[in-house]
């Protein structure tokens, strides 16, 4: 069970996250955390042509979120924001290979997920609102 | 070590019908989460169906076989629970929801009627939410502050620093837990009640951690407030306990209105009931409250005293065998005369709920988190802690998968 969980590359992604840190001239920054957990994330966003130009997250807390943002950081570099937006539950427990997480730990990992979404909301906020409105309703995912 | 106790887990666990399902895995549960609720004996689930099945009636009011024998059985709980804490008078027993509820109670039926703008609320940084929210709540309407006494490293309360601050004169009202739920710190409530009313200032307690480990007695203490759950000492949820002297109570205005708290009601104005009537407004949740009677009678079979024996034993096990493990920061005071069955800790850089995920798989419930005390884990510089806490039917054997457990943890993280 947990060692099913806290798998080598989770791990390897809490011990050495990726894309750690801030952006000095980041188009947009967000913050949200897990009132029950504790677990806190900020994800920092650069956008160029509607594409992630650079993506980077601050955070403290569990393997399974802290692991979990890492690994969206990765996944979501230097693609579109059109196909980020579309990102839902499911393609983040499968990239972190947890399919099976419980109730109790799914907002662990899905945390990071949406305080980037929550950051696409912020950036389109005054550029496409209709957009926004659209990815503030798909951030709900728990 | 300290002598064997008189309490007998092996028979007590016979009692306790959960404790013999099975947690994934095929694992036998070891239920360490006791803090945030306890578990119930038979003869507590039994006394509820009982209820439904033979005497269901609303309380009170109506005049046939059932209501009087509803009624009885009810008020026969307020009794047991005067005389649990030594109250003078059973008319001095609150039935609310919760020790929140009871707190709430006093935040807006005593505080609220007191506090000016200039006054002040004193309690400590090692609270519950639950006895820190409704004060910010109250004394943010009428523009009050709220003060609070610190709590030093080894989760101790200074009873100088305490007696200093109580001689604010615009202090109008203290509020502090007997025993804290993340550190277990058994504070010094009999000596801060007398302090306190040297200056004429009232004191409530928040008792939600001791009254079910301890005899607490509330004219010995002489505190003019106390909450407590019975949820939290082997009777079933929904069921708080307000205690208040009666002088308090008489001139306190209701908490809510409605049905069974008033004397009579005209189209523009309505007399109360009698005390503690007064306070428990519509129909109150009697199936819970009987069952709460059968809680008390178990623990009053096995003694206070034995209780918190076994339980300075097994903390005391429990302190020994996780202080040798590598890595590990265990917080509280570490002598265990001044602290309940909690032992709140951290192992290496491992976050709480990844070792409560980790523990689970041994069949070990533990908490982790903030413990609704996030006022205490800014002071201890944490985000969160794991916590084990124990009660009359936990054994070293579960200390040692614990233990076992911890170790697991360890190498999985590579500590």
């Amino acid at each position: 069970m947990s060692e099913d969980i806290y798998r080598e590359i989770i791990l390897d992604h809490y011990r050495n996250p990726r894309n750690k840190g801030r952006i000095s001239d980041a188009d947009v920054s967000f913050h949200d955390s897990n009132p029950l957990c504790g677990d806190e994330i900020d994800i920092h966003l650069k956008v160029e042509d509607n594409i992630v130009k650079d993506i980077k997250f601050e955070g403290r807390g569990c393997a399974i979120s802290q692991a979990s943002a890492s690994m969206l950081t990765e996944m979501v570099m230097n693609k579109p924001l059109t196909s980020v937006k579309e990102l839902g539950k499911d393609d983040i427990l499968e990239n972190i290979g947890l399919v099976n997480l419980g109730p109790a730990r799914i907002k662990c990992a899905l945390l990071s997920l949406k305080v980037l979404k929550m950051s696409m909301v912020e950036y389109y906020a005054s550029k496409d609102p209709e957009s926004a409105q659209e990815i503030r309703e798909g951030s709900r995912l728990y | 070590m300290l002598q064997s106790s008189t309490i007998d887990v092996e028979k007590i666990r016979q009692d306790f019908p959960i404790l013999h399902r099975r947690i994934k895995g095929g694992h036998k549960l070891i239920y360490l989460d006791n803090a945030a609720t306890t578990q119930k004996p038979r003869t507590v689930i039994d006394s509820i169906s009982n209820y439904y099945m033979n005497y269901n009636s609303n309380i009170h009011r109506a005049v046939h076989q059932l209501a009087e024998e509803a009624t009885f059985a009810y008020e026969e709980v307020r009794q047991k629970v005067a005389k649990l804490v030594n109250a003078r008078s059973a008319d001095e027993i609150v039935f609310t929801r919760n020790a929140t509820e009871s707190i709430n109670l006093i935040a807006r039926c005593w505080a609220r009627q007191h506090l000016t703008k200039s006054d002040e609320v004193l309690i400590t940084e090692i609270e519950h939410h639950s006895n820190i929210v409704p004060w910010q709540l109250v004394t943010g309407e009428v523009g009050a502050s709220l003060d609070y006494l610190g709590v030093g490293d080894e989760g101790r309360i200074d009873i100088e620093e305490f007696a200093q601050k109580i001689h604010d004169p615009n202090l109008k009202l203290v509020s502090v837990s007997q025993m804290s739920n993340v550190l277990g710190t058994i504070l010094p409530v009999k000596e801060m009640t007398k302090l306190a009313h040297e200056v004429n200032v009232p004191i409530m307690i928040d008792a939600a951690q001791s009254v079910p480990h301890m005899k607490v007695d509330v004219q010995d203490l002489d505190c003019d407030f106390m909450a407590f759950s019975a949820h939290k000492m082997l009777g079933p949820t929904g069921v708080g306990i307000l205690y208040a002297k009666r002088e308090f109570l008489e001139k306190m205005p209701p908490f809510i209105g409605g049905g069974d708290m008033i004397k009579e009601v005209h189209k523009q104005n309505t007399s109360f009931n009698d005390l503690p009537y007064k306070f428990e407004a519509g129909t109150p949740n009697i199936a819970d409250v009987i069952g709460f009677g059968a809680a008390i009678d178990y623990l009053n079979d096995l003694g206070f005293e034995n209780i918190r024996e076994h339980e300075m034993q097994i903390t005391e096990y429990a302190l020994e065998r996780m202080n040798e493990i590598q890595g590990i920061t265990i917080y509280g005071p570490p002598i265990v005369n001044e602290r309940g069955a909690v032992i709140s800790f951290n192992l290496g850089d491992i976050h709480p709920h990844d070792l409560a995920t980790i523990l689970n798989d041994f069949g070990i419930a533990m908490r982790s988190g903030h413990h609704c005390a996030q006022v205490l884990m800014e002071r201890l510089d944490v985000s969160a802690t794991s916590r084990v806490s124990f009660y009359v039917y936990n054994s070293k054997d579960e200390v040692n998968i614990l233990i076992d457990a911890l170790q697991s943890a360890r190498r999985l993280f590579g500590l």
